[in-house]
């Protein structure tokens, strides 16, 4: 699994709101390919991380991409570099058509030919949106929000795609679709790293998972080892 | 009371609308992008007047290098006062943001003070042709404003409809902070929209100083107020209601002036924000937004 350089790497990571501690001192790498879930209960800090590796909140520590040390890297430029987030709670603009949001995602890329290919791609994954290009996208459902979320991540050309929660609020049967849809994304080249709280479907697909509480990473290892161990049945698969 | 007066009243009104439709939208616009309102844009207005005034009498310019200069140097000023007096302030509470606006204001107006202590008069920068059709009158000056600030509009209208700098200022409307995560730097476009509703506020300060007969430093004030009122008439934050408001706003108070003594106008003007307030808290076109799930 660890072969070649990780595409993310983080040291000693911490994120503090204010005098409350949100992550501290969390280690991990993530290799080219892998889809990787952080799992854990509300409030460990799972959302903190993503948005500290995007840049939308200051953190103390290290993390790189490809290499690269993002530290005071501004989020647009996180974006430019190859990191995709679809943040929690999916953060479409319902204002913007979906074809907007789309095309939105596309800011820092010149390559209108590419961008179009990449448009049709999204589509071929995600009919509906097809359907749905003209129509405000604060009219869509949440499967269809989640997708088009999805979507413009894709259309970012991130290599790396952060998911928050993507299965919140979803039907078990559009849960299944989008995780379905996860690893086909996955497959087409795209490393995952994915933050649920619905630890059964992750495990599902990630080859290696992070349990973390209160800040920190108490539990790390192949999603088989997880599956296996009885503390972590207990308190995320609640069997 | 024949309808040749009422023709020649709408006209005025399509004027007077026009140049609160003007600066109207840039009060809009900045609320659209940072929900905060920029009390100092009636003062960027003034200072448009005034920088029509030294391009036509110090400069020697023509009318439309005149009006370039006037827009491209109210634009870089309402740049200038977003980054300077307001992004320091993005995190601070919203009472800070507000006061600072009003400090931007009174500093440009005293500053314009001091340098021009006495009232100006824009010499007339084009040939005024005046035509009577049937009793009404119109003046190519008039047309000129009303034709050249529904061009404006239609080009902002585009800027923000149809272009990918446009959707970004709408999203960021939506939600600011997921804005990043498009790759799109929220900064930039929020400078840039300060400086559009600069360039349509030095737009409407040459036009107004090319159709009333003094500038001043104080002009901005009752002006700016009532291009505020005409935004929050139309729906703040909505582009097509600031139009709206604005020529409503026209139409009120030409009609007041018309059939009630002039000094009525500003009395029924602030009378229509208060009622239609009460009954429309959110102005014609605005909408109260669903909460995200």
């Amino acid at each position: 699994m660890s072969e070649g350089e990780p595409i993310l790497s983080i040291r000693n990571l911490g994120v503090h709101y204010g005098g409350i501690t949100a992550v501290r001192e969390v280690s991990f790498d993530i290799w080219p390919g892998e889809i990787v879930t952080l799992i854990g209960s509300n409030g460990a800090g799972k959302s903190s991380i993503l948005k500290a590796v995007s840049g939308l909140v200051p953190c103390t520590g290290e993390i790189r991409f490809l290499g690269r040390d993002l530290k005071g890297l501004a989020a647009d430029r996180i974006v430019g570099a190859g990191i995709a987030h679809v943040p929690e709670g999916r953060g479409i603009f319902g204002n913007l058509t979906v074809l907007e949001n789309l095309a939105l995602a596309t800011w820092q890329r010149c390559d209108a030919k590419e961008v179009q290919a990449d448009r049709e791609r999204v589509f071929d994954l995600f009919p509906i949106l097809r359907a749905r290009g003209r129509q405000e996208a604060g009219t869509l459902s949440g499967g269809e929000q989640q997708m088009l979320a999805m979507g413009r991540a894709l259309m970012t050309r991130g290599r790396l795609m952060l998911l928050d929660e993507p299965s919140m609020g979803l039907s078990p049967v559009l849960v299944r679709e989008i995780f379905k849809i996860l690893r086909e994304i996955n497959q087409a080249g795209t490393t995952l790293l994915l933050v649920e709280q619905n630890a059964h479907m992750a495990l599902r697909i990630a080859s290696r998972a992070y349990v973390l509480e209160t800040g920190s990473i108490t539990f790390a290892g192949s999603s088989a080892e997880l599956l296996g161990n009885p503390k972590v049945r207990a308190a995320y698969l609640g069997t | 009371m024949d309808a040749k007066y009422i023709l020649q009243q709408a006209l005025n009104a399509l004027q007077l609308g026009s140049i609160y439709a003007l600066i109207a939208l840039g009060y809009t616009l900045v609320y659209g992008v940072l929900t905060m309102i920029n009390f100092a844009h009636g003062d960027v207005f003034m200072v448009g007047a005034f920088l029509c005034f030294s391009a036509a009498v110090l400069l020697e310019l023509p009318f439309v290098p005149a009006l370039l200069f006037s827009m491209a140097g109210t634009a870089l000023l309402g740049a200038a006062i977003e980054r300077i007096a307001y992004k320091p302030l993005r995190r601070a509470p919203r009472v800070s943001a507000i006061i600072t606006a009003l400090g931007v204001g009174i500093f440009l107006e005293s500053a314009m003070l001091a340098l021009n202590p006495y009232p100006k008069s824009i010499p007339t920068l084009i040939d005024n042709v005046t035509w009577t059709f049937g009793g009404v009158t119109v003046s190519s000056l008039q047309l000129l404003i009303i034709a050249l600030s529904l061009g404006l509009m239609l080009l902002l209208d585009f800027v923000v409809y149809r272009t990918k700098t446009g959707m970004a200022m709408r999203a960021i409307s939506w939600d600011r902070a997921l804005v990043p995560l498009m790759g799109v730097p929220v900064d930039r476009v929020v400078t840039l929209t300060f400086a559009l509703g600069g360039a349509l506020a030095g737009a409407a300060g040459t036009m107004y100083g090319l159709a009333y007969p003094v500038i001043d430093p104080y002009m901005g004030i009752m002006v700016g107020w009532k291009a505020f009122i005409a935004a929050v008439v139309g729906g703040i934050g909505n582009i097509r209601g600031a139009m709206i408001g604005a020529f409503i706003l026209g139409g009120v108070e030409i009609l007041v002036v018309a059939f009630l003594p002039s000094t009525y106008r500003d009395f029924v003007a602030f009378s229509l924000l208060l009622i239609l307030l009460m009954f429309r808290p959110h102005g014609i076109l605005g909408k109260t937004r669903a909460q995200k799930v």
